[in-house]
């Protein structure tokens, strides 16, 4: 499913509403997910999933070509935990594993 | 990092101030884009969002784990799990602000 199609569905689902503005709904919660990423924020939604930012300290790669060594900054990459929930209804039968007994959270 | 967090409550938010709609209902829509992007990926579909990323179901197959405190071998059952990949376009936004550049 791409965004298109799930804005064609929450449309239908929704007639009261226009399609657009269907459409702006889905593209200002993804961008305000996006923007509290790039503050360095987390988004925690419950039975979900929650969106952090792990940082990668610096290091010294190498190209594989040549084998010369590359000065890599400092990087953050944007992380995401299944929730307890879905990561249930993933696997209804009980072999969520032992990360759901591990953790709590969302 | 501001190690705030944001929950549904500020996406709702978000909503109720970019279109015309009452509080309860964008709370109401924010919730029906998350069970809908769960459902299709629950059915095992691929859930792709442009600029954001990508979530896809993986099958992982059984494998023997062990209990760190025991030491005591456990089977891990074959299971599902979920996968998020993030687009280069949200990877190059949170480095933009986020990291220092590379020290020449």
């Amino acid at each position: 499913m791409v965004k298109s199609e799930l804005v064609a569905r929450l449309a239908e689902k929704n007639p009261h509403l226009y399609q657009r503005d269907v459409e702006r709904i889905v593209t200002t919660i993804f961008e305000e997910i996006s923007s509290a990423l790039s503050r360095g924020d987390r988004v925690e939604l419950r039975g979900f999933g929650a969106f952090s930012v792990k940082q990668r300290a610096p290091r010294v790669a190498r190209n594989p070509r040549t084998g010369q060594a590359v000065q890599v900054g400092e990087k953050h990459i944007p992380f995401f935990k299944t929730g307890k929930e879905l990561r249930e209804r993933l696997n209804p039968d009980g072999n969520a594993g032992p990360a759901s007994e591990a953790s709590g959270d969302s | 990092m501001s190690g705030r967090t944001v929950t549904r409550a500020q996406l709702s938010e978000a909503v109720y101030q970019e279109v015309g709609l009452s509080r309860n209902e964008s709370a109401d829509l924010v919730e029906s884009i998350l069970d809908e992007v769960a459902d299709h990926l629950i059915g095992g579909e691929t859930v792709k969002v442009s600029s954001f990323g990508s979530f896809y179901v993986r099958e992982k197959g059984q494998r023997v784990g062990r209990n760190p405190k025991t030491g005591e071998e456990v089977p891990i059952l074959p299971r599902r799990v979920l996968v998020f990949r993030p687009s280069h376009v949200l990877k190059d936004r949170i480095n933009q602000t986020l990291s220092k550049p590379v020290a020449k």
